[in-house]
């Protein structure tokens, strides 16, 4: 059975233990448990991985799990290890296929409901390998580019399920982009 | 202590040189580095090329100034620990970056408290000279503003509950 064919229930406990109680009243063999959305979210080290960090808590109801290219960070959200992949930029085609590799490993072997990225190019390349599988996808600019969006954030524009910039500006230019609100 | 860092992708052998030719000319021990995959060997300063972000976040809280390039990481750092922050943007003519994004987060970010941008290396040398009495912007959140946390979370919620069809009329009404 696919995700969206079962009942929907929000991510609130009581209301999901509500509504749970209703299914067991109506049907008593079918027994169902809230369900939470699962997110792979990628950023690089540096400031990509702290701009993530900054927005995290907008996951705090999904199952997190965390990747990115520096060793040994701590999950903002959620208690998994970060899972670290190699670093790779357009100067670095070689490290940038490795990476490639390393995360269709792990959005095949994890199949997250979302996938989510603050860049910079191994979190483009997520979002699109998550495209092939038939996974959503939010991409969000670093709020570095005020005067156009990075050449990652342009290469995922098209794919991405939604794609924020982090200045206005720029939002009112691209039908494309749609501007929430600023990291800092 | 005086703690510089350029990020770990790309070296930025103008900003080392500079604090560390400005800390010989002025006899400080104080100052450490993070200097990436650099080629410059610094005479005066304490350097490494790359530490684990919790270790070097200790750094960063030690510190009573920072001076780095104009990467985000550092100048979001700055603003959460309350740090002044000296900034000196890569130049892609020079090819220190793949392209001019560190100019436009400079010109964006120079007018914010406690930031303090150079526009060359001598500039760097005259604000290290006044880093003793500079001051910081005040410390911000470790979050990003509230409203923005909202509406990704909305966002996420509500199209967890969407279906294909209308996920396809957006995306066709989008472009």
């Amino acid at each position: 059975m696919s995700r969206s064919a079962l009942p929907k229930i929000g991510h609130d406990p009581e209301q999901a233990l509500h509504a749970g109680a209703r299914v067991a009243l109506s049907e008593p063999q079918v027994v169902t448990l809230p369900v939470r959305t699962r997110v792979l979210l990628i950023a690089s080290g540096g400031g990509h991985w702290i701009e993530l960090t900054r927005l995290a808590e907008a996951f705090r109801n999904c199952q997190c799990e965390f990747v990115s290219t520096a060793p040994n960070l701590v999950a903002p959200v959620g208690d998994r290890p970060v899972v670290k992949v190699t670093d790779g930029s357009r100067d670095t085609t070689w490290a940038l296929v490795r990476s490639f590799f390393q995360l269709w490993r792990i959005i095949r072997s994890r199949r997250p409901d979302l996938v989510v990225s603050t860049g910079a190019a191994p979190g483009a390349l997520a979002l699109y390998i998550a495209k092939l599988h038939g996974i959503r996808t939010i991409w969000i600019d670093s709020v570095a580019n005020s005067d156009e969006l990075s050449l990652s954030g342009r290469a995922v524009r098209n794919v991405a399920d939604l794609c924020l910039t982090q200045w206005p500006h720029l939002a009112s230019r691209d039908r494309r982009l749609r501007y929430f609100g600023r990291v800092l | 202590m005086i703690l510089v860092s350029v990020g770990t992708q790309l070296p930025f052998d103008r900003l080392i040189k500079a604090v560390d030719v400005w800390a010989l000319e002025r006899g400080r021990d104080d100052v450490v580095a993070q200097v990436g995959p650099s080629d410059y060997l610094p005479k005066a300063i304490d350097y490494f090329p790359f530490m684990e972000h919790e270790r070097f976040f200790a750094l960063q809280s030690r510190c009573a100034v920072m001076v780095s390039h104009a990467g985000m990481g550092s100048i979001i750092t700055a603003m959460e620990l309350g740090k002044p922050l000296i900034i000196l943007a890569r130049d892609h003519l020079r090819h220190e970056h793949r392209n001019a994004h560190q100019e436009d987060t400079l010109r964006q970010f120079a007018g914010y408290p406690g930031i303090h941008a150079a526009r060359d290396e001598d500039e760097v040398m005259e604000l290290l000279d006044r880093s003793a009495t500079m001051t910081a912007g005040p410390q911000i959140d470790t979050s990003a503003p509230r409203e923005f946390i909202d509406r990704l979370a909305e966002y996420v919620e509500q199209d967890m509950r969407r279906g294909r069809r209308s996920r396809l009329l957006d995306l066709l009404r989008r472009r």
